[in-house]
């Protein structure tokens, strides 16, 4: 039961890019295609998953007995940049195919800021192992959903008219605050 | 002249965070209110000031192939340092301000002008060109913390401009209110790029 109001709370209630501002880089950047955006939320939800796994890992067995909670940052983003490249050696050589899919989008992922801060939230909330991962799981199937609804609506407007200095980046964040005002409709749907 | 010109050049031409458009996620979280503008703006200027100095002192010694990995070393280092600072001085803006202190390692601005600038200059331009860049943040964030705080709350740095019972437009706030007023702010910046063309 408290796995699944963590599913719930993490995939939509909180969604990741629309309700805590964590991984808008991306968010906005590879927001253009549905096609590309489902590359790369597949890349994210692959990464956040371990990446939450080990560093769980490295925070209750490391740096709590030797009592070097402060080096959390430096560790984790470590942690987070060395799984990147883990993952694209291993993916290069056992699954080709895969790597073609997601290899452009494997190294964004290091600056994608919600890896690092689902790490860091997820020892604040104190969560066990179990929990911890499926909640990187949850929130990063969150971001996916978010970033293809943005890249289907994106698709659209692109053939819509719109005044010039709306353009760009301005036209992409007010839909996503129209996405986000959608989404604050399941505020309360887990108590 | 010239070195006045990095100063000068985040303020406006290459504002951070209206121009060049990085370090997007601070800029729509903590945004509810003025104050936090300030408190983040001094946080990331810090940190982007000592990173900008140290790696401009130490741009012979890193190898070219993992110069990435150094430059956050240096950043991760600083980032600390401003955490536990914070933690210990100001615990309730530390405690608004959240999971996006520690998260000023991957603010894309300080690795960005770790790259574009600091390995290239000496540690003169690189100090003025971290504060230009990183004032620029501040004000422009402050700003937008404002505007929220204004018409979401009714107030401007806890001064209350609206009496208590009058209706505020609560969303801008929330959420939502974030990304249309950051996208609104854009938008007036490019209107006014084009206009004058700057």
């Amino acid at each position: 039961m408290e796995l699944i109001k963590i599913v719930i709370l993490a995939l939509i209630v909180n969604n990741v890019v629309l309700a805590q501002f964590l991984g808008i880089c991306p968010f906005l950047g590879v927001s253009n295609k549905v096609g590309t955006s489902v590359g790369m939320g597949a890349a994210v939800i692959f990464v956040m998953a371990l990446a939450n796994l080990v560093t769980y890992l490295i925070q209750n067995f490391i740096l709590v007995p030797l009592h070097i909670e402060f080096m959390q940052t430096i560790t984790f983003i470590f942690i987070i940049a060395f799984l990147v490249q883990v993952v694209e050696i291993i993916l290069k050589k056992s699954a080709p195919s895969l790597y073609q899919a997601l290899g452009i989008y494997l190294p964004l992922i290091t600056t994608n800021c919600a890896v690092l801060g689902i790490a860091i939230l997820a020892v604040q909330k104190n969560y066990n192992l179990i929990s911890s991962v499926v909640y990187a799981s949850s929130i990063a199937v969150g971001f996916t959903l978010a970033l293809i609804l943005m890249a289907g609506i994106r698709e659209q407007l692109e053939l819509n008219g719109y005044p010039k200095g709306m353009k760009g980046f301005p036209l992409s964040l007010i839909t996503a605050g129209l996405l986000s005002l959608a989404f604050m409709g399941f505020a309360g749907l887990v108590k | 002249m010239s070195v006045f010109k990095n100063f000068t050049n985040g303020l406006l031409k290459e504002n951070p965070t209206f121009v060049l458009v990085l370090g997007t996620c601070p800029t729509l979280a903590v945004t509810t209110a003025a104050i936090n503008g300030i408190g983040m703006g001094a946080a990331t200027t810090f940190v982007l000031v000592c990173s900008n100095v140290m790696i401009a002192a130490l741009k012979n010694l890193i190898p070219d192939k993992v110069r990435i990995a150094a430059f956050i070393v240096v950043i991760a280092t600083f980032v600390t340092i401003v955490d536990l600072v914070m933690k210990a001085y100001t615990p309730d803006l530390y405690k608004t301000l959240g999971i996006f202190i520690p998260l000023i390692v991957v603010n894309c601005i300080i690795l960005g002008r770790a790259e574009a600038f600091a390995q290239k200059n000496n540690v003169f331009p690189a100090l003025l060109d971290g504060l230009g860049m990183g004032i620029g943040f501040t004000l422009a964030i402050t700003l937008m913390g404002s505007i929220r705080e204004i018409l979401g709350n009714g107030s401007v740095f806890d001064i209350r401009l609206v009496s208590q019972e009058a209706r505020t437009i609560l969303i801008f706030i929330l959420p939502p209110g974030a990304f249309i007023t950051f996208g609104y702010l854009i938008a007036i910046m490019n209107s006014i790029k084009r206009k004058y063309s700057i």
